[in-house]
């Protein structure tokens, strides 16, 4: 993504060429987007008459259907649930997997990597296969029905996948770095907070976008453990509130998918280079 | 942590010189384990756990409404295979997984190569090549169903103005067995890209600009660089990014769930959605579990893969 990477095309007809692909991947992605736009502002009557070109007005865009689903549905609970349950999940994640991520790179010796591989073979059971004995579990722990119960499964995914993306980042950063902080007067300890985790940033950054983002995919966990719908996530918070039997409110549907999608998105896109950088060094790297 | 870490310095320091390495060393193991102990207890209590649960399970003939558990030996399993679904499950969950992410590794690579290109309009492109991965699969799938819809879908709407149907036809894309599983395979590939590009992305960038060069100055063609330098250098990370994809949509019930619910028939259902309908839905926990882990294998062989790369990895370093 550098200036010096980007190569820019010589020839009219490479050009065009690349304008052709641009456009095909913009309509790929962003099609079921552009139709849910469209959806999220039309009245009743225009969007259920067939015959006329679906992606036309026929008459004046609304925004009740986003007013309804702030109004009538517990959207902006589903929104503040997921909110809470990815910055906790982000917070146990950074504060388990942080030292066992340095551990690994520095301290464990032959031991090192044998149990890297081992916590990465963990992120690949899959919730499918846990949430059937989890549900017992979080029975037992008197959890069901709670958000908390979401705080406490999620780092078995996240945990594993930021120690694996760190790892990179702590075995990049040089020896000599550390042995001059503990030189002048630093512990171990103190030489990992003031001196490498400053310069893992970029590393700690991905681990917090990628947590977050793999916390708000989640369905499985969040169908089989919650069914109270002040404790739910927007993933099923928003099928179960907005689907009443066979009846689809289909405009507020599309708001809420495109409420929360947008801003994450730019998110993404503002800091893609520095995610990029993350996954150089974790994931390529590593 | 901090005071221990200061006692234990100033013991080292009191300790003869001889000692004092081997002490140190073995201060570096107690830092380690303090380090990375919480981490593995973490994984072993909310995942060894309850993978040991699921093993147990499937042995047993656990349901919803008991906790009565017995051993069944392979009873649970035979159950789970001699289901006449059964082999169709499983090939559902090989075709859906593997056409999607061989569809993802070709559109990856020619997308992170586009997008590593100078273009007019490239920061919306790239939002919206995102938004699939920043969208929660849930409402990513409930997008599709509506997009998809058999009345409303603007695809009918397309196809009339094509001729393809006559008017007032419908396409009736999720009540064909094998149009609705073209569906979900485009919905896992439509979701599983943005991820898979970044990190190809990420392997670009990290491709030393003088390689490319030299090879046009000693006038490799583009095509030649491409395929002869590049891609090459390229395998492993694109290695990466499909084994995201693959365990992504292996294991994921979401899209199976809210897009087709399994249908029309049984047509579109996986693994993952097999084993949340028996054992949730159907209340059999054990069969359900047991559905479950015939999925094991195939993660087993990913985790294989890892091994493989990391220990390729290490004769590199």
């Amino acid at each position: 993504m550098s200036s010096s990477s980007a190569r820019r095309p010589r020839t009219i007809r490479g050009s065009i060429g690349l304008y052709l692909i641009v456009f095909f991947f913009a309509v790929l992605c962003g099609f079921p987007f552009l139709w849910a736009t469209i959806t999220t502002f039309k009245t009743n009557q225009d969007l259920y008459t067939t015959g006329h070109n679906p992606f036309a007005f026929t008459q004046a865009p609304t925004l009740d259907n986003i007013t309804t689903l702030f109004t009538t549905t517990p959207y902006l609970h589903f929104i503040i649930n997921s909110v809470v349950i990815g910055i906790v999940t982000v917070g146990i994640t950074l504060v388990l997997s942080v030292p066992a991520s340095y551990a690994l790179a520095r301290l464990t010796g032959r031991w090192g990597l044998p149990m890297a591989i081992g916590i990465f073979v963990v992120y690949l059971v899959p919730p499918t296969l846990l949430f059937l004995p989890l549900s017992r579990v979080i029975t037992v722990l008197g959890l069901q029905d709670t958000i908390w119960s979401l705080v406490l499964v999620y780092p078995g995914f996240t945990i594993p996948l930021s120690v694996w993306l760190l790892l990179g980042f702590f075995r990049s950063v040089p020896r000599d770095v550390e042995e001059q902080a503990q030189v002048d007067g630093y512990s171990k300890v103190g030489a990992l907070v003031r001196v490498v985790l400053p310069l893992v940033a970029p590393g700690l950054f991905t681990v917090v976008v990628f947590t977050f983002t793999l916390t708000m995919q989640d369905f499985i966990y969040a169908l089989a453990f919650v069914s109270s719908s002040s404790q739910m996530t927007i993933s099923v918070g928003v099928p179960t509130n907005l689907v009443r039997g066979d009846v689809f409110y289909w405009q507020s549907l599309m708001a809420s998918a495109m409420i929360v999608a947008i801003p994450v998105a730019v998110i993404y896109n503002l800091f893609l280079r520095k995610f990029i950088q993350g996954f150089t060094l974790g994931a390529v790297k590593g | 942590m901090s005071r221990i870490d200061a006692d234990t310095t100033s013991a080292a320091i009191r300790a003869r010189p001889a000692r004092r390495r081997r002490y140190a060393l073995e201060r570096d193991g107690v830092l380690g384990s303090l380090m990375l102990g919480p981490a593995v207890l973490y994984l072993v209590l909310v995942v060894g756990y309850p993978l040991v649960l699921a093993i147990m399970y499937s042995f047993s003939d656990v349901t919803v409404g008991s906790s009565r558990f017995d051993f069944a030996g392979l009873a649970t399993f035979k159950t789970a295979i001699h289901d006449p679904h059964f082999p169709a499950v499983v090939a559902h969950t090989f075709i859906i997984t593997g056409i999607s992410q061989a569809l993802v590794v070709v559109l990856c690579t020619i997308l992170a190569f586009t997008l590593a290109a100078n273009f007019r309009g490239k920061w919306f492109v790239r939002f919206l090549v995102l938004m699939p991965w920043t969208t929660p699969v849930a409402l990513g799938a409930i997008i599709w169903l509506w997009m998809l819809d058999s009345i409303f879908t603007p695809f009918n709407w397309f196809a009339q103005q094509l001729h393809v149907i006559g008017p007032g036809e419908q396409l009736n894309l999720l009540g064909h067995a094998g149009l609705a599983t073209a569906s979900v395979i485009a919905v896992q590939t439509w979701r599983t890209l943005p991820l898979a590009t970044v990190i190809v992305l990420a392997g670009l960038s990290s491709i030393p600009r003088d390689v490319e060069e030299q090879a046009e100055v000693d006038g490799a063609g583009f095509w030649r660089r491409l395929f002869g330098i590049q891609i090459p250098l390229l395998a492993p990370v694109i290695l990466v990014a499909v084994l995201f994809g693959i365990v992504f949509t292996f294991t994921d019930m979401a899209v199976v769930f809210i897009l087709t619910g399994g249908g029309p028939g049984d047509a579109t259902q996986v693994l993952a959605s097999w084993a949340f309908y028996k054992g949730i839905n159907g209340g059999n926990l054990a069969v359900g579990a047991a559905d479950a882990l015939f999925m094991f294998p195939v993660l087993l062989g990913l985790a294989i893969v890892v091994l493989m790369m990391a220990s390729g990895r290490r004769e590199k370093s």
